[in-house]
């Protein structure tokens, strides 16, 4: 089905199942233990072995010399793996490093070696053995030392924009605002490790692993192997987190499969947790310098955001500066992404890229502005809120509620009660201030395919290879199903991730609640069509409504349908122009109370708010899910997340969950959630969007405004850590 | 990690025995520790005496009007004792400060005493580290040491003692009760458990080998406002930036103690003596000869405000 024109009434405006909060189909599975995850699925193939990764000791260099002889007599040792004898491997679109080092060593723990043996136990102890020398050579680890060799990335989407004249307005404007800010590398931290059985058949391969993108799996594990891709099937039906963490084929999945074909036995691997963190990808930090320039009153005239971000050679940067190009009005504006070598683990996607860090800077830097043009910050956005692409002022955008976003909760939090005047609320040892900040990420649009059965006993059944990675698609499909065929929800079965299916959005970016639907929409007008047909019914007229199919005076069970046999039918969601046309985006606002202890500097958020418009949305419930966890992460990047770099040997250091913090449950307080109700027919036929991501975009500068309101002092270097307010609070005492 | 055999002890002379008599022997408990430590090979041991079916874990009242805490005594056992809770509260709190409730339901009173460090170059077996290879170097002197010590520090090593529980007892003045190999008991005052790094950081207490802790004691309840005051980057389920554990009497004096700055537990006399003077006193005496690192030097502010804080909590009128 291509979709070329705005969306009409069709049967999700029912709204009989989609767009009512229902309980996660998968949440009884999940919450009894029973979903099965990668590494569990002992029960897929018999024989299985295990794999334990050896990660590369320096950050850069090469081996010298690789002894594993201890490790091959070891008890129980079937195989070991390294560079030397894996044979000739490719690398994936999608890596940077390539995921078996060696004799190079391109970043710190990147794999050098996979033991396999009988137990998890003797392949652990057997890796261990392994001993490696090596020549270190010199790398470079430290952004801000790197930052002046950085240069203009070559990406689509990457290169400077400029319209207007900055400079000049800049120059001329009477309020200025220049600042830089940091924002550090950041770890997906997921649950569950990157984790994957694989078992050869011949020349065909089958890996269980957690994956948010089959398609890609399949494909950079193809070109890595050198095999076709058709001989490649890859499952995943459970993730137990992702984040961005597990859009790519990683050292898990290659591994099991070299490990499997050395062994001639299946092979499961999982990276332990010290390897996730320099094994696998990050968010990469960021230095930004904005500068706006105002009226006095407060419009924007000149608005630059410059972003560095560093990565190993052919890598790609954070882009940080997407959303400054769309969400204020303001003539004359510049961004730019420099891009620096560093010899880290490679960067890439985590928990919306680019705007997650983009924004933590720029909406902290909204309220700078704001306090020095000495207009509340909610009416300074709202002056400066736009309804067409700045840079391309004919080109609307197809919704944007922002302003009623800002408003609604600007009264829902009682902003009204904020004290602009920083440093001045206490409440017992606590100083306590309130923040806020614009939410914005863009809806990406991308062809989603999926197959739909029915049954003789009235069953429907869709299947396509996206994913639910913990965020509700099984829930959303099963309702785009339910809805589009007229059964209730107890009705569908939903199956996701795996190869064999019709290649799906998959799960990143929040694409995939609208495509991965659209998609399943597409083939269920494919089934209406041809049950009415065998119905004899006419499919243009045909309501599909409590299990019955019915035209004017003619009515029929829809499993009559299929009495004959199964019904399939199979499409996609295609794009054409539209996003051409309109610019499409979802916006919010988040609000956010702090207390800051003022004797010792500890930061704890107190209330959250967000307010979300995002099209329509499917599952209120997950939906409220996935924001919540967002606004955590959001928390999180404010507040503690850090990878810290040792910047003489070129790692991340602390490399598990108890030395890289994210919130806790006492961390997060009271969280509310509001949706605008919205639908947006420039999207796609279910007039929904992304969420997800948007609960993330904003945050961490709400919660870094709070801060500077309790306290009255900017820290503008993420994490805000006690540390850095230590100075600056009063006196105990 | 290494194979290793294992045996269960009967009576705790019994497993002091068999650890003196064992090379690489070590003591097993809650295990919250070590098992960790072993799957990472940082821990090796080749032989594991588990000290779980002694019967040492009770809580007693001792003749002079203290309590006897049988080194198996679980934390979360020992934190809800409403004896411990009423008479010794700081060492409630310091417990539940500490880990998570599942942690706790499984850690043992001696095992949480004897907790390494949470260094993370320790925890790397990839770079150096003195206490892990003895004479590999100290590679958190000049790396990342926001949580390393400020106070009592070596050039061999700044890793800091993690634990919670053992601030509390040291303001409380208890003392461990071991059992040795030959049979033969000794009481320890908690101030001379831990060590110091020095030149040796991979010795870090003055227990024997086979010396087994059967018990910590306490004297009789020191009364006093009891605070412990834990202070770190998230709410819970992180280690100690900075602690305080302080015991305050009516008149001013009382005892204090630092925690997250040190190898061990850092109780000064010149602090507690100063307590009737003030904060600033306390603090210039608890940091007297601190060396800070860049990454670590906010740990002397903070200390000092931590201190200032809870000594106007402790001086509150009830």
């Amino acid at each position: 089905m291509k979709f070329d024109k705005p969306a009409t009434t069709n049967p999700i405006d029912q709204g009989k199942i989609v767009g009512k909060p229902t309980d996660r189909i998968d949440g009884p599975l999940k919450t009894t233990g029973t979903a099965p995850y990668a590494y569990e699925r002992h029960d897929v193939v018999p024989d299985q072995a295990y794999g334990y990764i050896v990660g590369a000791g320096i950050a850069k260099g090469r081996i010298d010399l690789l002894d594993d002889s201890a490790a091959r007599k070891a008890p129980g040792v079937l195989a070991v793996v390294t560079a030397k004898n894996a044979g000739k491997l490719g690398k994936g679109n999608f890596n940077t490093a390539r995921l078996l080092g060696g004799p190079e060593i391109e970043h710190y723990h990147q794999a050098i070696a996979l033991v396999v043996a009988e137990t998890f136990e003797q392949a652990r102890a057997a890796a261990q053995t392994i001993r490696v020398d090596y020549v270190r050579s010199k790398g470079a680890y430290d952004l801000a030392r790197a930052k002046d060799s950085a240069v203009m990335p070559t990406g689509k989407n990457e290169k400077d924009t400029a319209v207007g004249d900055f400079a000049a307005a800049f120059e001329r404007a009477p309020v200025q605002f220049d600042a830089t800010y940091g924002t550090p590398d950041e770890s997906h931290a997921m649950m569950e490790p990157h984790a994957s059985i694989a078992a050869w058949d011949g020349d065909k391969l089958t890996v269980w692993t957690s994956n948010q993108m089959i398609a890609w799996g399949v494909g950079d594990m193809a070109a890595t192997l050198g095999i076709p891709k058709g001989n490649v099937r890859l499952i995943s039906p459970y993730i137990g987190g992702g984040f961005g963490g597990k859009l790519f084929l990683r050292a898990d999945v290659l591994l099991a499969a070299l490990g499997a074909r050395a062994a001639k036995r299946p092979v499961k691997v999982a990276l332990q947790r010290p390897l996730m963190i320099n094994n696998t990808t990050h968010r990469p930090a960021t230095i930004q310098r904005v500068r706006l320039g105002a009226t006095r009153d407060g419009k924007l005239t000149a608005i630059a955001h410059e972003s560095w971000s560093g990565d190993l050679p052919g890598g790609g940067p954070e882009v940080a500066v997407q959303q400054t190009r769309l969400l204020y009005a303001g003539e004359n504006r510049v961004t730019r992404l420099r891009l620096a070598t560093l010899d880290l683990p490679e960067g890439n996607a985590m928990r919306a890229p680019g705007e997650a860090p983009g924004l933590m800077v720029l909406e902290a830097a909204m309220d700078e502005m704001a306090e020095k043009l000495g207009i509340d910050p909610v009416e300074f956005r709202i002056l400066n809120d736009t309804q067409v692409d700045p840079e391309k002022p004919g080109r609307p955008f197809s919704q944007r509620r922002l302003v009623e976003c800002l408003r609604t909760g600007a009264e829902r939090f009682g902003w009204s009660k904020r004290n602009a005047a920083p440093g001045k609320v206490r409440d017992g040892r606590w100083l306590v201030g309130m923040g806020m900040a614009a939410a914005f990420r863009n809806n990406l649009l991308t062809k989603s395919g999926a197959r739909v059965r029915l049954g003789g006993n009235g069953i429907v059944t869709v299947e396509t290879d996206m994913t639910d990675i913990g965020t509700g698609t099984y829930t959303i499909i099963a309702q785009t199903a339910a809805e589009m065929m007229g059964v209730p929800l107890d009705r569908v079965v939903v199956r996701l991730g795996d190869s064999a299916f019709p290649v799906s959005a998959g799960s990143g970016g929040q694409w995939g609640a609208n495509n991965s639907t659209s998609g399943v929409y597409a083939a269920c007008v494919k089934l209406r069509e041809a049950v009415a047909q065998k119905l004899g019914l006419d499919a243009g007229t045909a309501e599909f409504a409590d299990g019955q199919v019915i035209a004017g005076e003619r009515r029929s069970a829809l499993a009559q349908a299929a009495k004959d046999g199964e019904l399939v039918a199979e499409d996609a969601i295609e794009y054409g122009e539209l996003d051409k046309r309109y610019q499409q985006s979802t916006f919010g606002a988040h609000f956010c109370e702090v207390g800051v202890d003022a004797h010792t500097g500890e930061i704890r958020v107190r209330r959250m708010l967000a307010v979300c418009a995002a099209g329509r949305i499917l599952n209120p419930k997950s939906a409220r899910s996935q924001v919540i966890g967002a606004m955590t992460m959001g928390v999180g990047a404010a507040l503690m997340e850090d990878l810290v770099v040792d910047k003489r040997l070129g790692f991340f250091v602390n490399h598990d969950l108890a030395s890289y913090e994210v919130p806790v449950h006492a961390d997060i307080p009271h969280q509310d959630v509001i949706f605008l109700d919205e639908t947006d027919p420039i999207s796609s036929p279910m007039k929904a969007k992304g969420v997800g991501e948007l609960g993330i975009c904003g945050v961490g500068a709400a919660v870094a405004n709070a801060v500077y309101n309790a306290t009255g002092f900017r820290v503008r270097h993420y994490p805000i850590t006690l540390d850095k307010l230590l100075d600056h609070l009063p006196t105990v005492g | 990690m290494k194979a290793f055999s294992y045996e269960r002890a009967r009576t705790p002379a019994e497993a002091a025995a068999a650890v003196a008599g064992t090379p690489g022997a070590k003591f097993i408990a809650g295990g919250t520790n070590l098992l960790d430590l072993m799957k990472l090979e940082i821990e090796t041991p080749a032989h594991l005496v588990d000290v779980n079916g002694l019967d040492l874990d009770t809580i007693a009242e001792t003749g002079d009007g203290g309590l006897r805490i049988g080194a198996l005594v679980r934390n979360t056992d020992l934190a809800a004792d409403p004896r411990v809770r009423r008479d010794y509260a700081v060492l409630a709190r310091a417990v539940l400060a500490g880990a998570s409730g599942q942690l706790r339901n499984r850690a043992t009173t001696a095992g949480n005493l004897l907790q390494r460090t949470r260094c993370p170059y320790f925890y790397d077996t990839d770079q150096a580290c003195n206490k892990r290879h003895p004479g590999s170097g100290c590679a958190a002197l000049g790396g990342f040491s926001r949580h390393n010590a400020i106070l009592g520090v070596s050039d061999a090593c700044i890793a800091t003692y993690p634990g919670d529980m053992a601030v509390a007892l040291s303001v409380l003045d208890a003392s461990v009760e071991t059992v040795r190999p030959d049979g033969q008991t000794r009481t320890i005052p908690i101030g001379e458990l831990h060590r110091l790094p020095g030149t040796t950081p991979q010795i870090e207490h003055t227990l024997q080998t086979g010396e087994l802790i059967a018990a910590v004691v306490l004297p009789k309840p020191a009364g006093g406002r009891q605070v412990y005051r834990k202070v770190r980057d998230r709410s819970s389920y992180a280690f100690a930036l900075v602690s305080v554990a302080a015991v305050v009497q009516r008149d001013g004096s009382g005892r204090i103690a630092l925690g997250g700055v040190a190898h061990k537990p850092w109780r000064v006399d010149a602090a507690d003596a100063a307590l009737p003077r003030g904060a600033k006193a306390v603090s210039a005496a608890l940091l007297d000869g601190a060396r800070t690192t860049p990454d670590n030097a906010f740990k002397k502010p903070l200390a000092e405000r931590t201190i200032a804080a809870v000594l106007v909590d402790a001086r509150r009128p009830a």
